[in-house]
């Protein structure tokens, strides 16, 4: 039992005409090791939700617990909660400040008190996590490529050797490439480490891959908390909310109604691919 | 010959030392060469770094090529008494959505361009009106940019845009920062726009569900031309667009998937309705008539018979 | 950073009347005659003028008086210093005096008129921003001050540039709210520890807004060039100034009221 969050409410100018609910009775829990999805369209509060998970924002009302400590109870720590769940906002790469690679990653474990050397290793080690090749350690951040600079934004985060780690849209403004290698790279850790992770992404494909469970917010409320094919199976409420299944998902559902006799929670390319072969007798 | 034109087309970004010595050279474009018709819709595909913004930005004339040429309705973009008519005559949408609206209202911002080629007062009203009309942005006109979403914003800068007049608009990556709604919003009115009012239309993008209604899909890749056809033909190429690091919709790969395996399914399959519909009737082929005994399913099974 | 958000450049109040719809060189002419004759004035029939001068603008403004109110609030501690210096400094016949601080006749009606004053001229300016988009505004200065352009100041330039501070002041107060919230999830500490440290820790969050705001600088400036944006030569307006009958009926109005603060000032 990691995180906690009970009847999370939280209300922006409360009280004045530009009162506005923006998280409204949330509750779930989340398991130590578990890939989450975090689904919602623009304005669905999922933004101001995972601002809430390491105590950046304090909610209007309702309790956060980690590892069964109440993260806003008196004395506890937000530094060092934050140490332990990492957030990766939205184009991180704006954060970068420093005049190389390493040092900017060095600034996280620095912040935790770390000595001079233990905090280069743990940069070292979080470069090397996400694929950055040793010669751009000495360079400056900002001669690299866009993919580049992402990787080393979540560096810096991951250098807090954290236990959950969430991720706002990290694949936004990338390309098919770019997005790929961020993604297989958060798996690789989720794999590896055995890290929570909690995805912000609006791609239902990626998140139909990589998610063990998902949770989509509407309005400020949990509208569904259960595993891809399950979710996906409301695709048509989905809708209304303003988000989609994956295209398979529909390919699937309009084969059934004309007769076809597949799994009706496919959800993947790969499983798609696997049904339909067998449906017309060939050989996968 | 076509609206726009690009012959050889080199285009090197130098990097240059205090002193003034070249540093690095990079080459962007290499070589291009390219003719658009005036009223497609054109789209360029690539990774990033693959020269296609770069291209976007001499259509424009905010870049002027180091070799070759380029022409914009027969003017040359390297003629620099003529850059303020290409640019009147090429409109062009960039990524972020807030770093290109200049007006604190709606309808001043897209006044703005009008304003800039001295337009009289009573005739740029008249171009506001119809460009906010044009994307569907009417109902937003006295609101502050900074209120709309990015899908709106996106939408309000074609309308800035069109207040040109223009017979040709360059987006370059418009939905790269959009949520998928946004996405769906901005491709629906540069559609319009292509189809109602004839504009040429060049969309850089990487996202592929928004190139098979294109006319025309161009793939670029380190600064050179590599794929050229329609959405069909290049969709049907989908291991040649994975080596180039692209991606395919997912009904696309799941018919190349199954055809591959022997399935009989045609080639380059681009929406839902083409795949469900050449999958019904290689599954009537295929035993699938047995599942027209049980019933159920009589009358799909009955016109898929029909079309055979 | 609540209290970023909170401080609206310029607030304008959105309602229609007559001076909303006013000429914004009228306003801003109207405001400088107006800061003008407090000045001039310096007894009770003066001010009294002055006050119902104000009670009428703001009656035509619609704007709610307590909105207007809540402004005074940024100046009540300057109020609060002139008011204690006249009272307590000025020389003349003594009332009473508690220590070295004597208050006389002449100090409580210095210290009256200079908080009478301060409050007329904060509330008068205000009226002018209450009813004025900033845009207008900025348009109605660079007319004002065209004549600059004679003597090579860049007018049109600066109005621009102060037209395109105001679009982007709001986007860059949110950035400024994510690049800390960001620094914070790296453990960044922006409260505690001495001015040293304070001021070192804020690199962490201005490198980024300055690398920030020159991105988005470069990418307004090559979008307004590929609007064909080449400066004020030839450019037509959308929204040019015109005046209306509204607006001489204004400027008769400022005549009539300067007339009668100068009768005062004379005859009493």
């Amino acid at each position: 039992m990691a995180i906690k969050v009970e009847n999370l409410t939280f209300v922006y100018n409360p009280g004045t005409a530009l009162e506005q609910c923006a998280v409204n009775n949330v509750s779930f829990e989340i398991p130590d090791g578990q890939f989450v999805g975090l689904i919602g369209h623009t304005g669905s509060g999922k933004s101001t939700l995972i601002q809430h998970l390491n105590g950046l924002v304090k909610p209007t009302g309702g309790k956060i617990y980690y590892n069964g400590e109440d993260i806003y109870a008196e004395g506890y720590s937000l530094r060092q909660l934050r140490s332990k769940v990492g957030l990766v906002f939205q184009y991180p790469e704006h954060q970068l400040f420093e005049v190389d690679v390493i040092s900017d990653v060095c600034y996280g474990p620095r912040n935790l008190g770390l000595s001079e050397t233990e905090a280069r290793s743990r940069a070292e080690e979080a470069l090397r996590l996400v694929g950055m090749k040793e010669k751009y350690w000495e360079q400056s951040p900002f001669e690299l490529s866009g993919g580049q600079k992402r990787r080393v934004a979540i560096a810096g985060v991951l250098a807090m050797n954290p236990e959950v780690l969430i991720l706002d849209e990290p694949t936004a403004g990338l390309d098919p490439k770019g997005r790929d290698e961020i993604l297989n790279e958060i798996a690789a850790l989720h794999e590896a480490r055995n890290m929570t992770i909690i995805l912000v992404s609006h791609s239902m494909e990626d998140m139909a891959r990589y998610a063990d469970r998902l949770l989509v917010m509407n309005h400020g409320e949990k509208a569904f908390d259960g595993t891809p094919k399950e979710v996906f199976q409301h695709y048509r409420e989905l809708e209304q909310m303003g988000l989609a299944a994956p295209q398979v998902t529909y390919v699937v559902h309009a084969l059934r109604e004309r007769g076809v006799e597949i799994d009706e929670d496919i959800t993947t390319v790969e499983e798609a691919r696997g049904a339909l072969l067998a449906a017309l007798r060939l050989q996968p | 010959m076509g609206i726009i034109r690009a012959e050889k087309l080199v285009f090197d970004y130098i990097r240059r030392d205090e002193e003034e010595n070249i540093e690095e050279v990079d080459r962007a474009i290499d070589g291009l060469s390219v003719d658009v018709e005036k009223g497609s819709f054109v789209a360029i595909l690539g990774h990033n770094g693959s020269g296609k913004s770069t291209l976007a930005k001499h259509i424009n004339a905010i870049l002027t090529p180091t070799g070759g040429t380029v022409w914009v309705a027969e003017m040359n973009t390297a003629d620099e008494s003529k850059v303020w008519e290409i640019r009147k005559r090429a409109g062009m949408v960039f990524q972020n959505p807030d770093n290109q609206i200049i007006g604190n209202v709606v309808e001043e911002d897209v006044g703005f361009g009008p304003e800039n080629i001295g337009v009289p007062t009573d005739d740029i009203w008249k171009r506001v009106d119809e460009s906010l009309e044009a994307v569907g942005m009417t109902a937003y006109r006295y609101k502050s940019p900074n209120k709309l979403s990015g899908g709106q914003k996106q939408r309000v800068a074609i309308a800035g845009v069109m207040a040109m007049r223009p017979s040709c608009i360059v987006l370059d990556e418009p939905t790269a920062m959009l949520d998928p709604n946004g996405r769906k919003e901005v491709i629906r009115t540069v559609r319009e726009l292509n189809q109602k009012e004839g504009i040429t239309v060049i969309l850089i993008t990487h996202y592929m569900e928004e190139v098979i209604h294109a006319d025309r899909v161009i793939v670029m890749d380190e600064g050179k031309i590599v794929m050229d056809g329609t959405p069909r033909e290049i969709f049907s190429r989908v291991d040649e667009l994975k080596s180039y690091r692209l991606d395919v919709p997912q009904v696309t790969e799941l018919a190349y998937e199954l055809r591959k395996a022997g399935a009989e399914i045609p080639e380059g399959i681009l929406s839902l309705e083409e795949f469900v519909g050449s999958y019904m009737k290689a599954y009537a082929a295929q035993g699938g008539r047995e599942n027209c005994a049980d019933g159920g399913q009589r009358t799909d099974c009955r016109s898929q018979k029909e079309m055979q | 950073m609540v209290m970023l958000r909170e401080i609206t450049i310029g607030q304008y109040y959105p309602v229609d009347s007559v001076l909303h719809r006013m000429d914004p060189r009228t306003k801003l002419f109207g405001t400088m005659v107006y800061i003008i004759s407090l000045f001039l004035t310096d007894n009770v029939w003066g001010y009294t003028a002055a006050a119902l001068f104000l009670a009428l603008v703001i009656r035509l403004s619609h704007v709610p008086v307590s909105f207007m109110v809540r402004g005074l609030k940024a100046i009540l501690f300057l109020l609060l210093i002139s008011v204690s210096f006249n009272l307590f400094l000025t020389e003349g016949e003594e009332i009473f005096r508690i220590w070295v601080l004597h208050v006389t006749k002449e100090g409580v009606r210095m210290a009256g008129f200079m908080a009478v004053r301060l409050i007329f001229l904060v509330m008068g300016s205000s009226v002018m921003t209450l009813t004025t988009t900033p845009n207008q505004l900025t348009d109605g200065l660079e007319k004002s001050l065209g004549f600059l352009k004679k003597v090579k100041v860049p007018v049109h330039e600066m109005s621009m540039i102060m037209s395109i501070a105001l679009r982007f002041i709001p986007i860059l107060v949110e950035e400024t709210d994510k690049i800390m919230k960001a620094q914070m999830a790296r453990g960044a500490d922006f409260e505690s520890g001495g001015l040293i440290q304070k001021a070192k820790s804020m690199v962490p969050l201005l490198v980024p807004l300055f690398i920030s705001a020159f991105r988005r600088a470069t990418d307004l400036a090559m979008a307004m060039e590929a609007r064909c944006y080449h400066g004020g030569e030839g450019r037509t307006k959308m929204k040019p100034l015109r005046y209306a009958g509204r607006d001489y009926a204004a400027y008769a109005v400022y005549a009539g009221y300067l007339g009668v603060i100068v009768l005062t000032k004379a005859v009493l």
